[in-house]
């Protein structure tokens, strides 16, 4: 297998783009993405593109196409991927495999959605789908109550407070603050986000990512080609997914998501890294409490320490192991399929030192974590500096 | 959801029928075809479970789908039951400062959603707290 | 008569609306409104909670006491004035829920508050026929009244199902005889797809319950050859806390013997599931040997007539299953706002 690097990023502005149509965001993503490789466009041989509901939001299926077309690339070949919120990230898995194989050479890693055209309601109601339809949503559950679930599971076996959970929205936040492209741009506090509405117990607006409309592109080579394009390639070094059950009852545990632990194994085995040697990672936190299960999943810390080390300031853009510089989900938004390529491209431009305000310092290796629905699906990335 | 689709699970909503593996014996509720844990080796069969547990988590739910509007605010549980497996129940007859993990709960024939004014009702289980009702004989 | 009750079970919901709460809402006088029906408070129904599935928890119950399989059933009838369809039998999705399909039939009757006990006769001519072995019949309802109209003040959920067979050992009780009495007595009814029933106001009492009940008790006592003295409890349909009351001082009963089964004053009215509840609350204490008289009451009009005689079964098998006043005690007060959303009065 080659080793695949990124060469160029491009996202859109995250956010309530309503002058923005779903075709005009990919068109804006994937132009900006060609600007920073230095790339006219001809050199693309396949696109993967992640999109987990454009039939749902838009009732538009056939996507790729459409996709391929309209960026004037046709006949390049277009694919689909979806595994719910963590279609990025599984796109740009597809888009690795198909360079570490030799398969293609210049390959587009795109994720996108158009969340924002249909009324809140009709948004929740889609996310819903997500769960499992005959023994979950049939009951009435819609998907914050997923992880409401969990998060009470949480509190009971390790003692995690709403504080603790508060504290990662407000971290979040604070972070999306210094990202222009975010769709969050308003400091929190512990106090106003334990006053939002409560959505389904113990989880308050605040910590629940929003309904957001937004594209990013990322560009695939293999590493021996990488300098053809930037001075600042970064590696893929490891990637890993893996699938657990959609239905809660079903699972191990409710707090702690398998997927996420076999897809970071895999991950961490291939770049031949462990979790001790991660400078900065983007993992997925659609509530507060799927980022302090995630970094205890990732094995930065014991399992049930999550919100302590959120509390003691480890996962603060300026402590030892900055989590979701970006703003994660919650800060930056999170329109579904693109939200794994946006978790990339946040850690091409740490590695690459581009960062600017959100900067870490000396970061070398970087870590994604993107995740689908309640947990069914995880897929993980490690980068390196090269 | 469409008319054959809840019809043909209208034992395993009703009737709580699940699956058992004759060859690890494990329970599935809601019902498997195959044994995670046996696949090919696994046998599976009907198997009728009591209705009897405990609640291992919980939410209120206070932002919910059209359907399920009037009903507002609702609570969701994860409920072990007693043969093993965990299954997803609303709780009913109850509120949120009612109860915790490990309360005692047994599932109840109730109405679950319907289909608009003119379409049909859905019936399934719930999960309703125990509280020290007088305590019935097991069924031989 | 040889046929008897092999298991009986009961459900009322969880939910009580205090009669202060109503007259509060619609300006009345609460101690009158008590005085002049009898009832304290009632039970309402939960948001997921329906003639439907009242009728299973109650068939339940019945099931656990009769020790039976229930593909044992050969028939079930669920007798109500709030069917949930107006075409799509209640009976049938009960049957599923016990588990007794698809070797039995099943149908929904209609007779206002007496189509519980409607089902018991024809239970009882098809066991006595040999049709069938065993036959579940329930009465069940989730009576609606229109907001401010008197009747809001008794209009109550509630139903009972008996489980009928050959009277023998297993019997808690075997039923003597029954008897009826109907006429075209137009005091209440409701039409075809209305919501709410209209009534004739105070025609509903001498030419419409009291005329049949009366009748009904009065031809069962005749034709079975017993006085009043003769029964140790008595059970009549409970529109209110006072006509059954009435009812039984006309007859002869005394208050010791209406005791054990009126419930009125703490449920309201079940309708269909009236006297059925208040037998089976009397089968929830009564003793071997003892005789009870059941008397239903449905508009339109008619009253069903039941003799019982309580056997030595009902001590082992009374525990079987909760007891009416395992649910009564478990009761929760709600406010007039709540009462509509969960009876769905509130308009969109």
């Amino acid at each position: 297998m080659r080793r695949v690097a990124v060469v160029g990023v491009g996202q859109t502005k995250f956010g309530e783009l309503w002058d923005t149509s779903f075709r005009q965001m990919i068109i804006e993503a994937g132009t900006r993405a060609l600007e920073d490789a230095g790339m006219s466009g001809k050199e693309i041989d396949a696109i993967y593109v992640g999109n987990m509901s454009a039939g749902q939001f838009i009732r538009q299926e056939h996507i790729a196409p459409l996709i391929a077309d309209h960026s004037g690339l046709a006949p390049v070949p277009c694919t689909r991927v979806e595994a719910a919120c963590a279609s990025g990230a599984l796109a740009l898995r597809e888009a690795m495999v198909a360079v570490a194989s030799g398969m293609h050479d210049v390959v587009v890693a795109a994720g996108i959605e158009k969340m924002t055209d249909v009324i809140a309601e009709t948004g929740q109601e889609v996310l819903a789908t997500v769960a499992d339809q005959e023994w979950e949503a049939f009951m009435g559950a819609t998907f914050h109550s997923l992880f409401a679930l969990m998060a009470r599971r949480h509190m009971y076996e390790f003692g995690t407070t709403e504080e603790q959970m508060a504290l990662v929205a407000v971290k979040n936040h604070h972070n999306a603050c210094l990202n222009a492209y975010a769709q969050h741009h308003v400091e929190l506090t512990v106090e106003k986000v334990l006053q939002s509405p409560v959505v389904s117990s113990p989880l308050k607006m605040l910590e629940c990512a929003s309904l957001t409309d937004g594209a990013a592109c990322l560009i695939l080579v293999p590493l021996e080609e990488a300098r053809k394009y930037t001075d600042t390639p970064v590696e893929i070094a490891g990637s890993g997914q893996a699938s657990d059950t959609i239905t809660l009852g079903d699972r191990e545990s409710l707090v702690s998501l398998r997927a996420t632990r076999e897809a970071a194994r895999m991950a961490y085995r291939m770049a031949g890294l462990e979790p001790r040697q991660v400078n900065v990672a983007e993992v997925h936190d659609a509530t507060t409490i799927s980022e302090i299960m995630a970094v205890e999943d990732l094995g930065f810390c014991k399992k049930g320490e999550g919100g302590k080390i959120t509390e003691e300031g480890i996962t603060a853009i300026d402590g030892p192991l900055p989590v979701n510089p970006s703003g994660g989900l919650e800060g930056r938004g999170h329109p579904i399929g693109a939200t794994g390529i946006a978790q990339a491209l946040e850690i091409v431009l740490q590695l690459r030192g581009e960062a600017g305000k959100r900067q870490v310092k000396k970061a070398e290796v970087g870590l994604t974590h993107n995740v689908g629905g309640s947990g069914g699906t995880a897929v993980v990335h490690l980068f390196r500096r090269v | 959801m469409h008319v054959p689709r809840f019809w043909r699970e209208i034992p395993n909503r009703y009737g709580l029928v699940g699956t058992r593996c004759g060859h690890c014996n494990r329970v599935f509720f809601p019902p498997r075809a195959i044994c995670p844990h046996c696949r090919r080796v696994g046998h599976l069969e009907p198997y009728r479970l009591s209705g009897r547990g405990k609640i291992y988590s919980f939410t209120t739910v206070y932002s919910g789908p059209a359907d399920f509007k009037d009903q507002l605010p609702y609570m969701l549980a994860i409920v072990e039951l007693e043969e093993g497996p965990r299954v997803m129940a609303q709780l009913t007859d109850c509120r949120e400062e009612e109860v915790k993990i490990g309360e005692e709960v047994e599932l109840v024939f109730r109405r679950i959603r319907e289909e608009g004014e003119e379409g049909i009702i859905y019936y399934g289980f719930k999960a309703r707290p125990v509280r020290g009702r007088s305590q019935e004989a097991r069924p031989s | 008569m040889e046929v008897g009750v092999v298991g009986y079970g009961a459900y009322v919901p969880r939910y009580r609306i205090r009669v202060e709460e109503i007259a509060r809402v619609w300006g009345a006088d609460p101690e009158q409104v008590k005085r002049g029906f009898g009832v304290e408070e009632k039970a309402v129904p939960g948001p997921d909670e329906d003639t439907v599935t009242i009728s299973v928890e109650a068939a339940r119950n019945a099931l656990k006491r009769a020790q039976l399989p229930p593909s044992s059933l050969g028939a079930i009838y669920v007798g109500s004035e709030s069917h949930p369809y107006a075409v799509k039998p209640t009976a049938t999705i009960v049957a599923e829920a016990l588990g007794a399909t698809p070797e039995l039939t099943a149908a929904d009757l209609e007779f206002a508050c007496k189509a519980g006990t409607a089902g018991v006769q024809v239970c009882m001519g098809m066991v006595e026929a040999g049709m069938i072995k065993y036959g579940m019949a329930i009465g069940a309802d989730t009576a609606q009244s229109s907001p401010g109209d008197p009747l809001e003040y008794a209009a109550a959920a509630g139903g009972a199902a008996l489980l009928i067979g050959k009277a023998d050992g297993e019997s808690v009780a075997v039923i003597e005889a029954t008897y009826s009495y109907t006429t075209d007595t137009p005091d209440f009814w409701r039409r075809d797809m209305r919501p709410y029933p209209r009534h004739g106001g105070r025609f509903t009492g001498k030419p419409g319950y009291f005329r049949h009940t009366l009748a009904a008790a009065q031809g069962l006592m005749r034709k079975l050859g017993l006085t009043p003295r003769d029964f140790d409890h008595v059970v009549f349909h409970q529109p209110n806390g006072r006509f059954p009351v009435e009812a039984a001082k006309e007859l002869g009963f005394s208050l010791s013997q209406l005791k054990a089964g009126l419930l009125a004053p703490q449920v309201g009215n079940a309708y269909s599931g009236s006297t059925l509840l208040g037998l089976a609350s009397i089968l929830d204490r009564a003793k071997e040997g003892e005789r009870i008289l059941a008397v239903s009451y449905g508009s339109g009009a008619g009253s069903d007539a039941f003799s019982l005689v309580v056997k030595e079964a009902i001590e082992r098998k009374r525990e079987l299953a909760p007891k009416l006043s395992d649910y009564l005690q478990d009761k929760v007060y709600i406010d007039y706002a709540t009462y509509c959303k969960f009876t769905r009065k509130l308009v969109r």
